[in-house]
């Protein structure tokens, strides 16, 4: 376990790095002078440029930058974005934690509503399945931005019961205006799990061992919790940790769409003013936070089903 | 994953095309986008960028049968307009990186050894980029517009269709004709070019299908954030994000009829992409 959990370490740190080193020399395939790129496309004088490549020390050799750059990262001085004129350390640092939130609550509605509505669909009889597939169906075919336009227009002009706008203060009314947001970045994926879960449970539920279980007159719903669950958990995990990891990048339509202040509407924002210096940033914490869950969801499928750690060996 | 932000759309397609009656719909809608987008010019009841401020958030009438937007623009000459500029990108994304994909993963198949084990390195490192973020980092460095976003995406379709494409080149380069060729002193390059490749084409067209409606989703939205065309192009993403005020407003048409627009090729274009590949 040791082992497997060192080797995707191992290669998540050489992904990470070789992604950091592309993030800072994109900077360099981009055309024009990185100093005036830094600016944002602001007029400078040139004593502003000159002053903007000493303090970037764009004079000094390539790999010098870089490693300063990455080393600046990984302690936490992040540098000042020309744009916003503000630490990009503190642009981040306002906007992190609305963000998570937004992640954590379209997972949850992702893991909860998805499988609990797949699991009904397995089990709950004709008209229950259908209803699911109905309505899993429409949904999966609603990218973000569809279904963005679509809650706001329900709740804008015909029901008001959340807001569709802001990102709101303090925990129950931050969490009362996510709830749009995050409707609408978990509605696809929601609808996959689900599909997902229901196509698991019905397979295993006509598996061998669950037949011959309900033949000795076991109950149903202990059969479902002890043998059909289990089995049916792996790859509905690894599809929704998937998910899970693509709803960083789904944050910038979320958040774009219903004025969320957090990190994938501040890339939008800076990327659209060409703000290098927290674009930079921002796509490697992205990438990062893309990384880390993938490899989390490979370690639980691991720890649920110990004979990956064997066939692991290869990758 | 990169293709995770639009993934969900592969199941219920599937499942469509299952049903006859509904392939034949998604036909239907293909063939009929396709003649808009080619006909467009002499289709357009109004040109598409006309203003008139006076007409504007007209409602359903005969002159304008989906209303007007907010700068009182004919909504359905815009949605027409669209047709041409909104399957361009996908269009151009699954081309280039059909292209590169192919020759990367035949190449790699062909080689061997540590070129493969290189390339193959390579598209992973490819694949923890997520498509969107790509896309807006690279508009960041190159400005917004359609050819950033376009080459992006490019960049980011390569690992998903070469890795299809170099388990086909291992399976395919395994079999007896290719070794019978070689035998018989035709080079590398001969077999490859008239032989293996043309053998990998169908499955080639299949993975491009299926990635059209997946890179249509991501470009739509790109432009809904801002960061493709601008305005005034009549693009659907666009449409989508400026229309977006006037539901506040009461006049949900635009971003609602664009929206649908998406959803609608998106679906068609999938379905018959499915159903290619099941054949």
């Amino acid at each position: 376990m040791i082992g497997f959990v060192g080797r995707k370490l191992a290669g998540m740190l050489g992904t990470v790095l070789v992604a950091s080193f592309v993030i800072y020399g994109a900077l360099y395939l981009a055309p024009g002078d990185p100093a005036s790129l830094l600016a944002g496309g602001h007029e400078m004088t040139p004593q502003a440029l000159a002053a903007i490549r000493a303090q970037y020390h764009l004079d000094d050799p390539f790999l010098v930058q870089y490693w300063r750059w990455l080393s600046g990262v990984l302690t936490g001085h992040l540098g000042d974005s020309l744009v916003f004129r503000e630490p990009v350390g503190q642009l981040i640092g306002a906007r992190l934690l609305t963000t998570v939130v937004l992640v954590a609550y379209a997972s949850i509605l992702i893991l909860g509503v998805g499988v609990l509505s797949g699991i009904v669909a397995a089990v709950g009889g004709r008209i229950a399945d259908a209803a699911v597939t109905v309505t899993t169906t429409v949904l999966m075919a609603a990218p973000a931005f569809v279904a963005a336009i679509v809650l706001i227009w329900i709740f804008a002009t015909k029901l008001s019961w959340f807001p569709v706008y802001g990102s709101g203060t303090g925990f129950g009314d931050r969490i009362h205006h996510l709830t749009l947001p995050a409707l609408a970045l978990s509605a696809g994926y929601l609808a996959y799990v689900s599909r997902i879960t229901r196509a698991e449970v019905r397979a295993s539920f006509g598996s061998e061992h669950a037949v011959a279980a309900r033949a000795r007159g076991i109950r149903r719903g202990l059969v479902l919790r002890r043998h059909v669950l289990r089995n049916a958990a792996g790859p509905v995990l690894a599809v929704s940790g998937i998910t899970v990891a693509g709803l960083f990048a789904g944050t910038a339509i979320a958040e774009q769409a219903f004025g969320v202040s957090g990190l994938g509407s501040l890339l939008v924002q800076s990327a659209a003013r060409q703000d290098l210096v927290v674009v930079q940033v921002l796509a490697l914490l992205l990438v990062v936070a893309f990384v880390v869950v993938n490899m989390l969801v490979d370690v639980a499928n691991a720890l649920l089903d110990p004979r990956l750690l064997r066939s692991g060996e290869g990758g | 994953m990169t293709l995770a932000l639009a993934a969900p759309l592969g199941l219920p397609a599937r499942r469509l095309a299952s049903l006859g009656w509904a392939s034949s719909l998604a036909s239907a809608v293909c063939v009929l986008i396709v003649l808009v987008a080619v006909f467009a010019p002499w289709i357009v009841p109004h040109d598409p960028n006309a203003v008139d401020p006076l007409n504007a958030y007209a409602g359903f009438s005969a002159a304008h049968p989906l209303g007007t937007d907010d700068l009182g623009r004919d909504l359905l000459s815009r949605l027409i307009a669209g047709s041409r500029t909104s399957p361009a990108g996908p269009l151009l994304v699954i081309l280039l990186s059909g292209v590169a994909g192919t020759a990367l993963a035949v190449s790699a198949a062909w080689i061997g050894g540590w070129f493969d084990a290189a390339v193959s390195r390579v598209l992973d490192i490819l694949f923890a980029f997520p498509g969107l973020v790509l896309a807006i980092t690279v508009t960041a460095l190159f400005g917004a517009g359609f050819v950033a976003p376009v080459v992006a995406l490019s960049l980011a379709y390569v690992p998903i269709l070469a890795r299809v494409m170099r388990a086909a080149a291992l399976r395919e380069r395994a079999l007896p004709y290719v070794e019978a060729l070689r035998v018989q002193g035709f080079s590398g390059w001969h077999i490859c070019r008239r032989h293996l490749l043309p053998n990998l084409a169908p499955l080639l067209v299949v993975q491009a299908a299926i990635s059209f409606g997946y890179a249509m989703i991501d470009l739509a939205s790109i432009s809904f954030l801002g960061l493709g065309l601008q305005p005034p192009a009549a693009d659907w993403g666009l449409m989508i994000a400026n229309g977006q005020p006037s539901i506040l407003a009461g006049f949900p048409q635009q971003s609602i009829a664009a929206a649908a627009a998406v959803v609608v090729t998106v679906v068609a274009f999938t379905v018959v992409a499915e159903r290619m590949a099941a054949r």
